[in-house]
């Protein structure tokens, strides 16, 4: 009993010596899990948006000494601030991304002033240095590209020169994507239009049905959209019989006739490396971009109804972004009231912070941003 | 567009397919509430009817490759809600609206739950009917494809009108629904009426819910119903409690809901966000023009509670 007792204390002072010398290295922080928290506007298998940043999370999920937090269906409002205390405070989360554009400002800027030593990272929003905490940023891809191709593909087997195009709202990264798929249609057809139908929100089911449904009707046979969830408007293209090309995901399998090619997201690849910093005791980078060089984004696997020839010109283009040499935004550029929005000679590459605040639709679109 | 055929016609063409197309899911729970409200109780639960109805109706023609038993089904599920409503609203000092409200939250919630397997898979659709096939413009033809269960729905509400006008049956509905004292004289059991009506009320509102998920637009997700349980509960009010007149309020709906992507498609794009607020505008003026200062609305059942 004694000696129990005896080697019971001495255990004891050596588990004490042992923390102490642990504190010391600063090894016992690497002990505790570093805790990463999500959060989705809609819900995690959408097919789309969040689908995409919940895979990736699942994949982070597997990673060694990780905590994975995730809260979906959060509204953009002050419900996302509660969301992000109740991760940091109960969870012990020490980095936080928020994925949905309306987290930004003023939500996520105001978490973290409060809280200075949680580091910050949302999906889209333009984080400017001086102007915006050290301890935020912003991280996002350039997925115009693959609109762009897929713009190519469209281009390439309309037979009626209408593609549709169905958005929520009209941020600059929506208008980024409807002008690159625009551009890239005109590349391969230059008599090509784009009928743009906005339907105000990112869930909108019967709306959006009823944009594409409206869009048939005017004769529109290639349709694309930027929602949270395309897949109602993947499968009412489909049951019309007309082309569509998908967005956030790989939405083939709603479309085995029709899909043409996808602009996909690969998060996982964003995620990882800012779980990587931040194991090093790093801060992740605060302004992180990437596009098919980097391998941010991806594209689908083209559809049966793609010609080879159509698929050998969208190859040529992406082989040139791959290489990071393709400049799409360039002069003479116009918006389609006609005035010059890039004059000639200019040309944006892809990470000019210019184009995150694009306000314009180009030539061809119909449609107006408000 | 100026080379469409149609050319300003397309408009209102596009309104005619949208108030087909979208006013089904209205009219099936306006119909229903109708049949409840006349009888002397609301049902605000149908919202969460609606999402029910169209959570299970996926399922189950995900599961069985029957589009159609998902509707019998649906129906099966809004008939339990009813009657689960119907008999909670019989304990005494229960008040109906705040009853309603607690099921919509618990039905949504509970759809969304066991909903989530189902938001991947491509469940069978319900088919159409081409009721255009006279025409060679392919936007009528169009237009006028045409959901078996829509028919159903105009049928439903010219029946129920009928009945509520021509029968014992209707008339003891009514007679429970404008004066519990007289029905009770006349040995009506109220309370079972009102059962029977609010069952028969959810189960519509189920085959609605139905409608959304297997035909248009066809799929289940969580932002399925967006509210339209709610708003078919408030054309009831604005149609007076007349089963008829549901369906053209439901069909103004559908068409003013149309509104806007029509335009945006024939590039009147300008002021889109006025233009998607047309059916709401339409609910609150008509509100407003059909309100009346005296004790309650013309045509509104005695007993209800909210025009007391």
């Amino acid at each position: 009993m004694s000696d129990n007792l005896r080697i019971g204390r001495r255990g004891l002072l050596g588990a004490a010596a042992g923390t102490a010398a642990f504190g010391l290295s600063g090894l016992a922080l690497a002990q505790k899990p570093l805790v990463v928290g999500f959060i989705y506007v809609g819900p995690r298998d959408d097919y789309g948006y969040n689908q995409a940043h919940a895979e990736a999370a699942a994949v982070l999920k597997k990673m060694a000494g990780l905590k994975v937090v995730e809260e979906e269906k959060v509204p953009e409002t002050v419900a996302v601030e509660k969301s992000m205390e109740s991760m940091i405070n109960l969870d012990g989360a020490t980095l936080l991304f928020p994925t949905s554009f309306g987290y930004f400002d003023p939500h996520m800027l105001k978490e973290a002033a409060k809280n200075s030593k949680i580091q910050f990272r949302h999906c889209g929003g333009l984080w400017q240095e001086g102007k915006h905490p050290k301890n935020t940023g912003s991280y996002f891809g350039y997925i115009d590209e693959c609109q762009y191709l897929n713009g190519m593909a469209a281009g390439s087997v309309s037979k009626s020169g209408k593609l549709g195009f169905v958005a929520a709202k009209p941020i600059p990264q929506v208008l980024r994507n409807i002008n690159a798929f625009t551009m890239g249609a005109h590349s391969v057809n230059p008599k090509i239009s784009t009928q743009v139908i906005f339907t105000g929100d990112w869930s909108m089911p019967v709306k959006e049905a009823e944009a594409t449904n409206s869009m048939i009707a005017q004769g529109v046979d290639v349709v694309t959209c930027h929602v949270d969830s395309p897949k109602v408007v993947i499968e009412t293209a489909e049951r019309a019989g007309i082309f569509t090309c998908g967005y956030h995901c790989n939405q083939a399998k709603l479309a085995p006739k029709g899909y043409l090619t996808g602009a996909e997201w690969n998060w996982e690849k964003v995620y990882t490396s800012f779980v990587d910093s931040m194991k090093k005791g790093e801060a992740p980078g605060n302004f992180v971009r990437g596009g098919l060089k980097e391998g941010f984004v991806k594209t689908s696997a083209y559809g049966p109804a793609v010609p080879a020839e159509a698929r050998a010109k969208a190859e040529a283009v992406k082989q040139q972004m791959l290489g990071g040499s393709y400049v799409i935004f360039k002069g003479p550029l116009k918006d389609n009231k006609g005035n010059s929005v890039i004059a000639a000679g200019t040309s944006h590459a892809q990470t000019d912070p210019v184009l995150e605040s694009m306000n314009y639709l180009v030539e061809g679109v119909v449609g107006s941003t408000s | 567009m100026a080379e469409s055929p149609l050319g300003i016609w397309s408009v209102p063409l596009a309104m005619l397919a949208g108030a087909i197309r979208v006013s089904t899911p209205f009219i099936f729970v306006s119909v229903g509430e109708c049949l409840t409200e006349r009888s002397g109780r609301i049902n605000l639960g149908l919202e969460g009817t609606l999402v029910m109805g169209a959570m299970s109706a996926y399922g189950v023609a995900l599961g069985t490759e029957w589009p159609w038993l998902g509707v019998l089904v649906a129906a099966g599920v809004g008939l339990l809600l009813g009657a689960l409503h119907a008999g909670i609203c019989q304990l005494p000092r229960v008040n109906d609206i705040a009853t309603g409200i607690g099921l919509m939250l618990f039905a949504t919630g509970l759809a969304f739950f066991l909903g989530k397997p189902f938001i991947q898979p491509k469940a069978p659709n319900l088919g159409a009917i081409e009721l255009g096939w006279w025409s060679s413009i392919p936007q009528v033809r169009q237009a006028l494809q045409v959901n078996w269960l829509f028919v159903l729905g105009i049928a439903l509400a010219f029946a129920l009108a009928w009945a509520l006008r021509n029968t014992r049956w209707g008339l003891i509905v009514r007679l429970a629904g404008e004066n519990i004292d007289a029905a009770l004289a006349m040995g009506v059991s109220v309370g079972r009426v009102r059962l029977i009506a609010t069952s028969i009320g959810g189960a519509f509102a189920g085959i609605g819910g139905a409608f959304l998920s297997l035909y248009y637009p066809g799929s289940w997700n969580e932002g399925l119903s967006s509210g339209q349980g709610l708003m078919a509960v408030a054309l009831v009010i604005f149609a007076r409690w007349d089963p008829v007149r549901c369906l053209w309020a439901s069909l103004l709906f559908g068409a003013a809901g149309a509104l806007s992507p029509a335009l945006q498609s024939i590039g009147v794009t300008q002021g889109y966000y006025l233009f998607s607020a047309a059916p709401y505008v339409l609910t609150l003026a008509l509100m407003v023009a059909t309100c009346s200062p005296e004790r309650s609305l013309r045509g509104a059942p005695g007993e209800l509670g909210a025009v007391k």
